[in-house]
């Protein structure tokens, strides 16, 4: 995806953001999301080593080693903002007080099944980190991905071919292409400028319905 | 007198023997406490189980430590990252095992063992590869997954201040792993930025009270 459809896409993410809400931004374009929350709302960032309140990154003059986020990378603290320990900041993830969790994604199911910590191959070392813990305790888990592999084969299916993060639990996907809710399989919310509901049909895996029909 | 100061990293590794559990905090370079795990690597201890969140870097002290053929297993959440080079090779080897575990039961099941519970049921990880071989049970509509405590042999933490009662503060996000591998851990060691007097600490603001702590050593960093 290029630099322009991914801040569209950060953009659009963003401006389904609420006043108020908890929010935990998975690592890679996800962390994008927070450079676009609109105007009058006030959003807490939640980051699973134990930061509440986490604000944008600082510039090299205010670097502090030890504050980092998910993805291991520098960030400030805004004011409100609390520390915790990791235990403490699952509670908050596995006991429903995160309100909305953007994850990034290898495959999304109709039935809203998640595959976004293993593609199955053995011989490279497995990694999953904050992934299962946040796919079944966020509020809401939001998927912000590409809808199609780089060799173009569709991501969105009728069942994942990838090993699951966790099974029924993504509520909503967010693509370059549409916005698609998860209820009873798939349903297009809003299309991209210029692109049809038979375009995205045409890269998605399983059956399309389009909103209100 | 109660009194955990001790004067070097090696006197803070008195009595450390092979085959030990050992919880080593930090995530990402945050919080890792790069000086004791240096003198684990001197003290030459084998067959070692690590509990961390991250498998080393580069050529950090785990690293060194994974090289130097002195851990035989990794308890661990995200062990590939970017510079995980010598896990990688020993992964792919197979001359080191690895119990992956979800980030959230990783401290979780440390939480456990020093509260004293010695299981609990977690949806994370419920219906996936990662719970192959555990006791799956539903509750309500929730499938969940039974896993177990984990009480290491010995915790090695970083935190920022000390008074010679081992109660601790820490600097940031470095607190991550470090108040649960203290209580969970027969023996807990902290490095720590400097030590203050007695009743320096504000009771207020101390995170893990020195009960759960052993040995507090002082590193200039």
């Amino acid at each position: 995806m290029n630099a322009a459809k991914r801040i569209a896409l950060a953009r659009r993410v963003a401006s389904d953001l609420w006043d108020g809400a908890y929010v935990n931004l998975g690592i890679g374009m996800p962390t994008e999301v927070a450079n676009f929350v609109p105007e009058g709302i006030e959003v807490v960032y939640h980051s699973e080593n134990g930061l509440l309140g986490i604000g944008p990154a600082p510039d090299t003059a205010h670097v502090d080693p030890d504050l980092i986020n998910a993805g291991k990378h520098y960030v400030s603290l805004v004011p409100g903002a609390a520390i915790f320990d990791h235990a403490t900041s699952f509670m908050m993830i596995r006991g429903g007080h995160i309100d909305i969790a953007v994850l990034g994604a290898y495959e999304v199911a109709a039935n809203g099944d998640l595959a976004n910590w293993s593609t199955g191959d053995d011989t490279r070392a497995p990694a999953v980190g904050g992934a299962m813990d946040l796919a079944v305790g966020a509020r809401n888990v939001w998927v912000m991905m590409e809808h199609c592999s780089k060799e173009g084969a569709p991501r969105l299916l009728e069942a994942c071919t990838y090993p699951l993060t966790a099974a029924a639990c993504v509520n909503r996907i967010y693509t370059e292409l549409a916005v698609i809710r998860i209820d009873n399989g798939f349903v297009v919310e809003d299309l991209a400028d210029g692109v049809s509901l038979v375009d995205v049909q045409a890269k998605t895996g399983a059956r399309l319905r389009p909103a209100g029909a | 007198m109660i009194d955990k100061r001790v004067a070097s990293t090696h006197a803070a590794l008195d009595g450390v023997r092979d085959g030990w559990t050992i919880a080593v905090g930090g995530f990402g370079d945050s919080g890792v406490p790069f000086e004791l795990l240096d003198e684990l690597l001197l003290s030459g201890v084998r067959d070692l189980t690590i509990v961390c969140n991250n498998a080393g870097s580069g050529d950090d002290a785990l690293a060194r430590l994974l090289d130097a053929g002195r851990v035989r297993k990794i308890v661990c959440s995200f062990p590939r990252s970017a510079g995980s080079v010598v896990f990688e090779r020993l992964y792919a080897a197979k001359q080191i095992e690895l119990e992956l575990v979800p980030q959230g039961t990783l401290s979780e099941r440390l939480r456990a063992g020093g509260a004293g519970i010695p299981a609990f049921y977690t949806p994370a990880g419920a219906s996936t590869l990662l719970a192959a071989g555990k006791e799956s049970r539903r509750f309500g509509a929730t499938l969940c997954v039974m896993e177990k405590a984990l009480v290491p042999d010995l915790a090695l933490v970083r935190a920022e201040s000390a008074d010679r009662w081992g109660n601790l503060t820490y600097h940031r996000a470095a607190r991550n792993f470090g108040p649960v591998m203290a209580a969970a851990s027969r023996l807990t060691v902290a490095q720590v930025d400097r030590i203050l007097e007695l009743g320096a600490l504000d009771p207020e603001a101390i995170v893990t009270p020195g009960i759960f702590v052993d040995r507090v050593v002082a590193v200039v960093r």
